[in-house]
């Protein structure tokens, strides 16, 4: 089971402590959620959109709420958990420093991962085209994304900054999840994805 | 072997039911019917909670109209909640008038029916009784309750009351509180039933004409409440029952009239027109928050260790999505492991008893899972 999980969702769960209790905001088929359950022992809950994502979730013996980043987290109560992963979705949220806030109310720490928008191909794809960059990660066109508010790795660092929020750990990657030591200015020209362990 | 009629017992002889509403109850008969059979260690028990209207012939035929039980599709072998494997209970609310008593039944004081002496009941009464019943059938601990509606409510208050004897809760299209809506419409059956004048104080038992038409009547408003708007447009639109033009009178020019007619009538055969009055009043005082400073996830603290699903609709407007997710979170903030979806479906409240692939999967997968658990959690205890 450890094997079939995703490389990029592997880097998520080594950052979390075993037993610990965790939300997985998107959880999607819950394959990060049940290897955090099965192999490290969380006590892990989903917050999912997809019916799908919820009918999956369920029958892998999981326990996931039907809602999304916006509307639903407010009614979790303060540090009801220990981590609250937000996986490829800040960028799709209506009010990204509002769900980040949420995050750290939720949860003592935040797992946040990003697409990142500076990374040179789409730089050059803008630069080159003179349109909005439609890439292999980011496949859809600029009216018909879910992704509304693009942010890159520099920007992210500038929210959290403001936010008084701690960087616990930072791991910019390629898309196949191989981790990439550079330093968060490099990463923001040559990162797929910027992966966040964040503290209050 | 289990008649057509099903089974009765008769329970709280000895010690009287105390009601919440501070009157006592001796004794109590309870009809209920059985499917499967309870296994060597009395761990496969499912208790199946009905709505307001509904009876404990879930997957056997009414023994009043012949029609096949009210959730057939779901309970039997080889089905959702597979008989072959599970021992399912289902018993007719306190209150009701199909084997429980309720006030169409004989008040020992007076050797007369109850009428409007019988004392006004609550959710949390009809769970009490439930739970004594499954004392006298030997299950100590359920694998599964499971309702929709009112049957929901139920499921709700045995997971507030008697928390330690459940493994898993399924509760569909549901609500922990009625709202002024609610009550509005229930008001608006009652007041129909005790406008008619054979309805008379209650005591209607007898020789004397039913109140028929008042019952009708709130049945009629009821089902409107249990079907969406889009649902009637397609199932009626304006069409004309059995004629080309409007009569320019008072006949059931239309399908939907026609429809609601004959919900109304078929519905008094199988009723009492009592038992209605209390069920409703036992829905509009239910308000599960309130017996908890208005904390309805305080309400949920002593079942943490039950899995819970709950369920609603998007097109049911009488216990709508919010209603149940305010559920779901009030759950999730006590700790308790819990599933909720909002299934996409165009039926409105009545979604729960039809056909649902998607809700079928999630309860699918919640009892697959949820079976898998009591095994795990037996090998290393």
């Amino acid at each position: 089971m450890s094997n079939a999980l995703r490389a990029d969702l592997k880097l998520i769960a080594n950052l979390i402590e075993p037993g610990s209790r965790v939300l997985d905001v998107g959880c999607d088929d819950g394959a990060l959620l049940d290897y955090l359950v099965t192999e490290r022992q969380v006590d892990g809950r989903g917050l999912e959109l997809g019916q799908a994502g919820v009918n999956s979730c369920v029958a892998k013996g999981l326990f996931v709420i039907q809602g999304d980043a916006d509307n639903d987290l407010a009614e979790y109560p303060d540090d009801s958990f220990d981590y609250v992963v937000l996986s490829k979705t800040l960028q799709a949220v209506h009010r990204p420093r509002e769900v980040l806030l949420n995050l750290l109310r939720i949860g003592k720490r935040a797992v946040v991962t990003i697409p990142n928008f500076g990374q040179w191909r789409v730089r050059f794809s803008l630069f080159q085209s003179g349109r909005m960059p439609v890439t292999k990660s980011l496949n859809r066109t600029w009216y018909n994304t879910s992704n509304i508010h693009f942010c890159t790795i520099l920007d992210l660092f500038d929210l959290i900054e403001a936010e008084g929020i701690t960087v616990k750990e930072f791991v910019p990657h390629t898309k196949d999840g191989r981790r990439l030591n550079v330093s968060k200015t490099r990463a923001n020209w040559v990162a797929d994805q910027g992966l966040f362990l964040l503290e209050r | 072997m289990q008649t057509p009629e099903g089974h009765t017992t008769t329970l709280f002889a000895e010690e009287a039911l105390q009601l919440d509403g501070g009157a006592s109850l001796s004794p109590v008969e309870v009809g209920y019917t059985t499917y499967g059979a309870l296994n060597a260690d009395a761990s496969n028990a499912v208790f199946i909670c009905h709505a307001l209207t509904g009876d404990q012939f879930v997957a056997s035929n009414h023994p009043i109209t012949g029609k096949s039980g009210w959730w057939v599709r779901t309970v039997g072998p080889g089905k959702l909640i597979d008989t072959d494997k599970y021992f399912v209970v289902c018993s007719n609310v306190l209150g009701s008038c199909l084997g429980t008593t309720g006030p169409r039944s004989v008040n020992p004081a007076t050797g007369k029916p109850w009428g409007l002496e019988f004392p006004v009941i609550t959710i949390r009464d009809m769970v009490r009784v439930q739970a004594a019943l499954l004392d006298r059938l030997g299950v100590e601990k359920l694998f599964m309750v499971i309702g929709g509606s009112m049957g929901g409510m139920q499921v709700l208050e045995w997971l507030t009351t008697y928390p330690e004897r459940l493994h898993s809760a399924v509760a569909i299209a549901t609500a922990a509180r009625h709202t002024a809506q609610n009550i509005a419409f229930h008001e608006v059956g009652r007041q129909a039933v005790m406008a008619d004048p054979n309805w008379k104080e209650g005591q209607y038992y007898g020789a004397a004409p039913n109140p028929d038409k008042g019952l009708a009547v709130a049945r009629m408003t009821a089902h409107i409440t249990y079907l969406s708007e889009d649902a009637l447009t397609k199932k009626f639109g304006r069409n004309l029952q059995a004629r080309d033009t409007v009569s320019f009178g008072f006949d059931a020019d239309f399908q939907v009239e026609s429809y609601l007619r004959h919900q109304g009538s078929t519905f008094v055969d199988r009723f009492d027109a009592n038992s209605y009055l209390y069920i409703t009043r036992a829905m509009d005082y239910l308000d599960i928050s309130s017996r908890y400073s208005g904390r309805l996830a305080d309400a949920f603290k002593a079942a943490a260790h039950v899995r819970c699903c709950i369920i609603s609709f998007s097109s049911d407007w009488l216990y709508p999505t919010i209603e149940n997710k305010t559920v779901a979170h009030a759950m999730n903030a006590a700790g308790v492991p819990v599933s909720f979806a909002e299934i996409e479906s165009p039926h409105g409240h009545d979604a729960f008893l039809l056909e649902s692939p998607e809700m079928d999967a999630m309860i699918g997968g919640f009892v697959g899972a949820a079976a898998k658990a009591l095994g795990t959690s037996e090998a290393t205890s």
